[in-house]
């Protein structure tokens, strides 16, 4: 019975081979997306383990100084305790052509990780002294090229890292012998006095807490599986669909079996079954499919998480379990979502229950209305968390409610929409089109949800990429105003240098810095010469009385609006900076593409408080046209490599450069998202046709020409589709403002004004009814291209 | 064969069909080769007239209906509708004739389920241009779905949606109606009801009436009866 049952069943997708593909294609494409992102997420998760583990810190306690550097007396303390601790020096550094993290290690007491044990052979000696030795990853020491010291491939150094002597990492990042954070060896003496009565103001650490770099980059990783969790749902409304439509097409059948004697239960457990092969093989395909999506995409991601937070990942990618088994897990538990509402009614059906489709559109119409209770619901948590929510996670959950709540709405207004045009019409014909829409809407309704996630989507991040772009643009116009940026590689050059361009230059700025932690985040103080392009150029959000007096005068400091905002600081309040003192805060800038904490101190203030902090880079004020002849110069007079110096069109062009490519991602997933919601349309619409023949045969026997009942097919896919557009439209552009002044300052700090671009919205709005085309233009083909013997089988399958 | 009688002269004929087929053959290709389901069918309806075409099934009787509403294109020979070769006709004329000339009637009634009895009353008649208010007021009286014209088609029984299908095709004022099996899915009282509508609105619009039927009874009750047997007229 189960055998011939199933055959029953599966005939109908030998007889529907194109639903089946759809139904196929649309979870593969749903589950490609949702792995590709996991992917790209396990494998930045995996390199920031190995980060951890390389000099074997994933399984030691540290101590940590809170107000960010650990004095060397302290080190030296420890050790005449008895403490066996290890230093280590962790710093970002330009080197060579490239910016990388230095890490600096005691080879004679560093712990037994990877880096004490797999690394290549190496003279000792000359890793202890300078200009030192570093072991690097292939890949990053070709993306350093000339460096000024020796370096190693080594394979187990994270991508973007070097590892270097403590003292050779102190030297380069200016440090003097100040240590960032001290290793607790295992095997400790027994009688060592205790940690809180040596070392009182240092922090223990202990294993297993999550590493800074996973802490910082949590939010990228949060932003991409949002992304991909969008993809999947947009993904998931074509599987509900097409399973949707196959359960009312074979209606029949269900009646037929049961009413020969199929259990109910085995009747479901069948379709259950059929269900999860599915799952599992377009599951299987997806992770295929997503992994290619991973393959393309992580270059990018790699160079954004590098980019940003000098995250170590690598642009390659390898084969994980662990996320393939979860896109498969998430195929599987998709196909039964999407096909359990169907499973629930059939389980409620009578044996003999009609399918008359104005039956189906009325049960559907008591859906619309629970429909319509869910999207209010949806809209209140919405409005409730603009006002009351906080943190990320907040701002995430009010970023779905947003959308699931409009996606819900749609059919209820195109309903309405429809309703009106059906008012409005005059002539048999247009009246027929508003009716015929609206009643043929249910049946389409997922589909035109899942357009119109899409395009929010599109028209949310896009206005938000834009907006970023123009503020972004205006904003380097600002911040970048000196005509040439030079780095000395060494104390000694930095001195020579700025001798040299004093006599040949307007003026020169300090880009003088000192790692610290300030109100409780790692930060960076810079030291600020009182100069009018601060003055003149520097973007400033918020302000006290005279900010930039009091900045030059040692009173107030400046601070980034990454630090006001997380730390709600703001002009008026005071802050502390360890070493330097208390100091209010006289003004707020914006400082985009910086996930961390900044501060401008007066330059003698900052000098006064760090005496040791690096004097290698500068700004340089000078006519522009003389440029190109001073780079010479300090190339042929100094020996400065070109890499070390960089003009403004060049300074803004490797910024442009990174900004445009942390969107890459973004832009990619957005147009893969758009083509999962242009095939939801044409999978539902081809779905439909195989059943509109019987709605239309009448009309095409009353008198309507086959190609006349095409274009109005073709008509109604196209005003469904270009109302769904304009619906997306103040969607998208509430989700935009929630990226800018939600997502963005939760996430990284930053809040943008929101700036409207109409051409992009046009564009858009072409390409989606291109898409609509596309998914419309088969259906109505057929059904103008089809023989009568057709259209007539409709009148003689009723006998 | 059985002609309705008596049987008029050819240029009679020319000058007073509603409908005339002439010698139609059709075939339909099927594993076993072709199957001629017509051979050599001819028959005149005049306006006003009523004939009942009955048969077993599968001797071509609805094939014949789609012929004569030019939904179907004959192999061989010809229909002439009110003296026009429909074989002759574009698409977009031959549904104009559909719309203007011919009314169907089906006997799945192929209402359209989207449009509220009122507006499926009215459905040809617009589509044809021939909108009278008055007559669908009339009509829906006459066919007594006056209380119904609200309702949606699935909120009918099958003799009331009977009833909208024949008033939507007399509503267009058609010279000729075509109806297959109009009472095949009702009752015998209801179908007999039905019947009597179909025939007596066909007379009053002065309409030729071709029925197919496996009802003797209700084939008695037209002018005249068409006995198809494999495809050729026969003796009923």
């Amino acid at each position: 019975m189960t055998a011939a049952a199933l055959s029953a069943l599966l005939g109908h997708w030998r007889r529907h081979p194109v639903q089946l593909a759809m139904l196929l294609a649309g979870l593969a494409l749903a589950t490609a997306l949702w792995s590709g992102v996991q992917a790209l997420n396990a494998e930045a998760r995996a390199a920031y383990d190995r980060a951890g583990a390389l000099l074997g810190e994933a399984e030691l306690s540290r101590l940590e100084a809170p107000a960010g550097l650990i004095d060397p007396a302290d080190y030296i303390a420890l050790r005449r305790a008895g403490w066996r601790v290890s230093p280590i020096v962790e710093g970002r550094a330009d080197l060579g052509a490239t910016r990388v993290t230095l890490l600096g290690i005691d080879p004679l007491t560093a712990p037994a990780g990877p880096a004490a044990t797999d690394l290549p052979e190496a003279d000792p000696a000359a890793f202890l002294v300078p200009p030192g030795l570093g072991f690097a990853a292939p890949e990053t020491i070709r993306e350093v090229g000339e460096a000024p010291f020796p370096l190693i491939a080594a394979p187990e150094v994270p991508v973007g890292q070097v590892l270097v002597d403590i003292a050779i990492a102190q030297a380069h990042l200016g440090l003097g012998g100040q240590i960032s954070r001290l290793t607790i060896l295992p095997g400790q003496p027994r009688f060592v006095p205790p940690l809180a009565e040596l070392v009182p103001h240092l922090q223990r650490v202990d294993p297993g807490e999550e590493t800074d770099l996973a802490a910082l980059t949590d939010s990228f990783h949060l932003n991409l599986t949002a992304f991909g969790l969008l993809s999947f749902a947009v993904g998931l409304f074509i599987v509900h669909a097409a399973v949707g439509l196959a359960f009312e097409q074979r209606r029949p059948v269900f009646r037929t079996l049961r009413a020969l004697g199929l259990p109910l239960r085995r009747l479901m457990a069948l379709l259950a079954a059929e269900m999860l092969l599915f799952g599992l093989l377009a599951g299987s395909a997806g992770l295929v499919l997503g992994y290619l999506v991973a393959g393309a995409l992580l270059p990018d991601v790699a160079a954004t998480l590098r980019g940003l937070y000098g995250a170590p990942v690598p642009g390659a990618l390898a084969f994980r379990p662990e996320w393939a088994a979860a896109g498969l897990a998430m195929a599987m538990a998709g196909v039964l979502v999407a096909g359990g509402q169907s499973l629930a009614q059939l389980a409620r059906l009578p044996i003999l229950a009609p399918a008359q489709p104005r039956a189906w559109a009325r049960a559907s119409g008591r859906a619309m209305r629970l429909q319509g209770a869910g999207a209010v619901a949806l809209a209140l948590v919405a409005l409730t968390l603009t006002f009351r929510g906080e943190g990320l996670v907040a701002g995430f959950v009010l970023l779905a409610a947003l959308l699931l709540s409009a996606a819900l709405a749609v059919p209820l207004v195109l309903a309405a929409l429809l309703s009106l045009g059906e008012r409005l019409a005059r002539g048999p014909v247009a009246h027929w089109f508003w009716a015929d829409s609206r009643q043929n809407l249910p049946r389409l309704s997922l589909a035109l949800m899942a357009l119109m996630l899409a395009l929010a989507a599109n028209i949310g991040v896009g206005t938000m990429v834009s907006s970023f772009r123009a503020t972004f643009i205006g904003w380097l116009d600002q911040r970048l105003a000196a005509e040439l940026y030079v780095t000395a590689r060494t104390e000694a050059e930095g001195e020579e240098l700025r001798a040299f361009l004093e006599p040949r230059s307007d003026a020169i700025l300090p880009v003088w810095y000192a790692e610290a932690t300030v109100a409780g985040r790692p930060a960076r103080i810079y030291g600020t010469k009182d100069h009018a392009t601060f003055r003149d150029h520097w973007p400033l959000i918020a302000e006290g009385p005279n900010p930039w007096d009091r900045l030059a005068a040692g009173e107030g400091v400046m601070i980034n609006e990454q630090l006001a905002r997380s730390a709600d600081l703001w002009p008026g309040d005071a802050v502390v900076l360890p070493g330097a003192g208390r100091f209010d805060v006289a003004g707020v800038y914006s400082d985009y593409g910086n996930p961390n904490a900044q501060v401008m101190l007066g330059i003698d203030a900052f000098l006064a408080a760090f005496p040791r902090a690096p004097r290698l880079s500068h700004a340089v004020r000078m006519d522009p046209d003389e440029v190109p002849a001073m780079m010479a110069q300090l190339q042929d007079r100094l020996g400065l490599p070109a890499t070390m110096m960089s003009d403004q069109a060049q300074a803004k062009a490797v910024s442009l450069q990174i900004f445009e490519r942390t969107f890459v991602v973004t832009r990619a997933l957005n147009i893969l998202t758009l083509s999962v919601a242009a095939l939801a349309l044409f999978a539902s619409l081809v779905t439909l046709s195989g059943m509109r023949m019987a709605q239309l045969a009448p009309l095409w026997a009353l008198g309507l020409t086959r190609a006349r009942l095409a274009a109005l097919d073709l008509g109604r896919g196209m005003v469904l589709a270009a109302l769904t557009a304009v619906l997306a439209l103040p969607v998208g552009l509430a989700l935009a403002q929630v990226l800018l002044a939600v997502i963005n300052v939760q996430a990284f700090g930053w809040r943008l004004p929101l700036q409207l671009f109409p051409g992009d919205w046009l564009t858009l709005g072409f390409w989606a009814l291109l898409a609509a085309l596309a998914a419309c233009a088969l259906p109505a083909l057929k059904l103008a291209r089809s023989a009568p013997a057709d259209l007539i089988r409709v009148f003689v399958q009723e006998r | 064969m059985t002609r309705p009688s008596p049987p008029p002269t050819g240029s009679e004929v020319a000058a007073r069909a509603a409908l005339e087929t002439r010698d139609l053959v059709k075939r339909f290709r099927t594993g076993e080769g072709p199957v001629e389901v017509l051979r050599g069918v001819s028959f005149t309806l005049t306006p006003g007239q009523s004939l009942a075409l009955t048969g077993e099934s599968g001797s071509g009787k609805s094939t014949l209906l789609h012929i004569c509403a030019g939904l179907e294109p004959a192999d061989d020979g010809a229909v002439l509708v009110q003296g026009h070769d429909i074989a002759r006709l574009s698409e977009a004329e031959s549904a104009a004739l559909r719309r203007g000339t011919l009314g169907l009637v089906f006997q799945q009634f192929n209402l359209i389920p989207s449009l509220d009895v009122d507006r499926n009353l009215s459905f040809q008649a617009r589509l044809a241009g021939h909108h009278d208010p008055a007559r669908i007021a009339a009509l829906a009286e006459r066919l007594g779905l006056a209380a119904l014209l609200n309702r949606y088609p699935e909120e009918l029984s099958g003799g009331q949606q009977q009833r909208v299908a024949i008033g939507r095709c007399l509503a267009a004022r058609p010279a000729v109606v075509l109806a297959d099996e109009p009472t095949g899915n009702l009752d015998e009282a209801t179908g007999d009801a039905v019947l009597d509508l179909l025939l007596e609105a066909c007379r009053d619009a002065g309409a030729a009436l071709l029925l197919v039927t496996h009802s003797q009874r209700l084939a008695a009750r037209c002018d005249g009866r068409l006995h198809l047997q494999s495809g050729r007229v026969a003796p009923a």
